[in-house]
């Protein structure tokens, strides 16, 4: 036991001591054990979302609009210009949504972190588990779609797979910044601000009508979003096409997940011991 | 060799001391409890001493280890039962167990059997695939308790383990405490029901506003802060309180509650026969052993539960 006491664990070594077990394992297990147990339509129905918006805004609005100038200046449906953003713009969605409300949720209504971490489990393990299972979830959804709309003939590419684990990058990115800001609330309305900023970004960041809609001065803002980097991403991928701007938006993402989770790390004994 | 050595403990949470400067020992072993009313911060004192809360000063250590510092390792051979029970809603009651003791790295192969016995142990084998929210209140507080014995632990803290119980259930309880107390456990309990306490506690921590008033075994502390007997008078509540003064040359001490008189006294059935004697009838009478509740008031002036 002495020994122990003037045992000295240096810097990551010391954190690491104090917030894990290396244990995440058995979070990412009663996550599935959750999910076979789980009312399938819950899963479908966050399927379904993005396709919804596939088939009102893509088919209906397309059959008015017709083509559009997609990536490399080539004509494009709109169905096909849209759905890539919609794939993105799900990802984000999903992402929020789990390591924001479902995070708050479980930590003060269910309380089923309180329990979690009055075992072996530190904070890091919970927050890794819980984040490796929104991911998964956004890769079923992300797998759904992307075979959705090849088989709608609105992927023009290989390339168009892709799409999967960009959305993953995507969910990561998002997931590890929610996580980090749920730290900070205290009250579910706090919440709402997140949708307040989420929605229009949604609109305005190219995914239903392209950036040169708007001033100059505009678009220079909606480019510091991560969202149009995402969307331009996606849709670049769908068709197989890439520039320059492709390594922008891939390196913003990575940017954007490596901020994200340092951020998260930062805030993780704030979030989950009081 | 002590399982836990609290030094100047203290939580505040904004501006209020919820644990104010709280020192104390447990020795291996001992069945320690934590008594005092609503908000005197017994629960986050045992937050604390889990790991799950940051304390704002003072030193802590379990088994030797700094909780804050060595939260899994020092978690890994306590047994939490919390306050208010936080079953796993979305998975049935045998998997609660299965999955409580992954969590502490353990594998299925001594997880399948142990779940069996833990729910034989809360009388829950029929209910092992019910899903947690179709339990009785009682039922998912047998569930918690089994739940924290999932990786056999050296430390159990138990806050307010028979809340919701029914008195027989809290007896089967306290038995079944008793018996792991007897194979060496170390308990600390909270409670504000003072016969939990009496039951359980070789020695206690009186608790009040974060601070602690008296510290002793439950003898010792009635002992000290109160007579053997307690003489319980009831003269209707307009009369007692006038009474006070006249009485007060009767007892050692009288404490004055809404409907009724304490008077603390050696030898409670002779005051009582002064009291009749001296032409005051009171409705009722009751002469009783002082328990740590009247400790409790002595020290404090108010009731443990109100
Ligand atoms: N998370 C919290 N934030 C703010 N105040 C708290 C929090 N938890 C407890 N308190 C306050 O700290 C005091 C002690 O609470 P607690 O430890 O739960 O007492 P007990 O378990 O003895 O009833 C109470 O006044 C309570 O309101
Ligand atoms: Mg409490």
């Amino acid at each position: 036991m002495t020994t122990k006491l003037i045992r000295i664990r240096p810097g990551v070594g010391a954190w690491m001591a104090a917030n894990s077990s290396g244990n995440a394992g058995a979070v990412i297990g009663r996550g599935f054990k959750v999910i076979r147990n789980q009312n399938w339509m819950i899963i479908v129905s966050g399927f379904f979302e993005p396709v919804f918006y596939l088939l009102s805004m893509g088919i209906g609005l397309g059959a008015l609009i017709g083509t559009v100038t997609g990536p490399g200046g080539h004509q494009i449906s709109y169905a096909a210009y849209i759905a890539p953003a919609l794939l993105a713009t799900s990802a984000m969605n999903g992402a929020i949504y789990d390591s924001t409300w479902n995070v708050f949720f479980k930590l003060r209504f269910a309380k089923l972190y309180e329990g979690m971490l009055a075992t072996s489990l530190g904070p890091l393990d919970v927050a890794a588990g819980e984040i490796f299972m929104a991911l998964f979830r956004g890769f079923l959804y992300a797998v759904g779609f992307t075979v959705v709309i090849a088989s709608m003939g609105l992927t023009t590419s290989w390339w168009a797979l892709a799409m999967i684990p960009v959305a993953l990058l995507i969910a990561l990115g998002f997931a590890a910044i929610g996580m980090a800001l749920t730290s900070y609330f205290t009250t579910f309305q706090q919440m709402d601000w997140i949708n307040i900023a989420l929605l229009p970004m949604f609109m305005f960041s190219a995914t239903l009508f392209p950036i040169e809609a708007f001033p100059e001065v505009m678009q220079w803002f909606i480019m510091t979003l991560p969202l149009w980097h995402g969307v331009e991403l996606m849709r670049q991928l769908s068709v197989g096409h890439w520039d320059a701007s492709t390594a922008v938006h891939l390196t913003y993402f990575v940017a954007m997940s490596v901020l994200g989770v340092a951020f998260a790390t930062r805030r993780l004994r704030t979030l989950f011991l009081r | 060799m002590s399982v836990i050595e609290a030094t100047q403990l203290t939580k505040v949470y904004s501006d209020l001391r919820a644990v104010d400067a709280v020192s104390f020992r447990v020795a291996t072993g001992e069945s320690f409890g934590l008594l005092g009313p609503n908000g005197a911060g017994k629960s986050t004192t045992m937050r604390m001493i889990g790991g799950t809360s940051l304390r704002t000063s003072g030193t802590l250590l379990v088994n030797g280890l700094d909780p804050e510092t060595h939260g899994p390792e020092v978690r890994a051979s306590l047994g939490v039962v919390p306050q208010t029970d936080n079953l796993d809603t979305e998975l049935n009651a045998r998997d609660n167990l299965i999955m409580y003791g992954r969590y502490f790295g353990l594998p299925y192969s001594y997880l399948r059997p142990k779940a069996e016995e833990l729910l034989q142990f809360a009388q829950l084998s029929e209910k092992a695939t019910e899903k947690v929210d179709n339990l009785s209140g009682g039922m998912k507080r047998r569930l918690t308790i089994a739940r924290a014995l999932v990786n056999e632990p050296s430390v159990l803290l138990l806050d307010e383990p028979t809340t919701g119980l029914d008195p027989q259930a809290r007896h089967i309880l306290w038995d079944r405490l008793f018996r792991l107390k007897e194979q060496g456990v170390t308990l600390i309990v909270t409670t504000h029901f003072m016969d939990e306490a009496e039951q359980l506690c070789d020695r206690l921590l009186v608790m009040d506003h974060g601070q602690i008033v008296a510290e002793g075994s439950p003898a010792a502390l009635i002992q000290q802060y109160s007579t053997r007997e307690v003489l319980e008078l009831r003269f209707g509540s307009d009369r007692n309180v006038a009474l006070v003064e006249r009485l007060r040359g009767y007892a050692d001490s009288i404490e004055a509650l809404p409907d009724r008189l304490l008077l603390y006294t050696a030898d409670g059935e002779a005051v009582l026969a002064r009291v009749r004697a001296d032409g005051l009838d009171p409705v009722t009478s009751l002469v009783r052993r002082a328990s740590l509740e009247d400790v409790f008031l002595r020290l404090t002036g108010r009731s443990l539960i109100d």
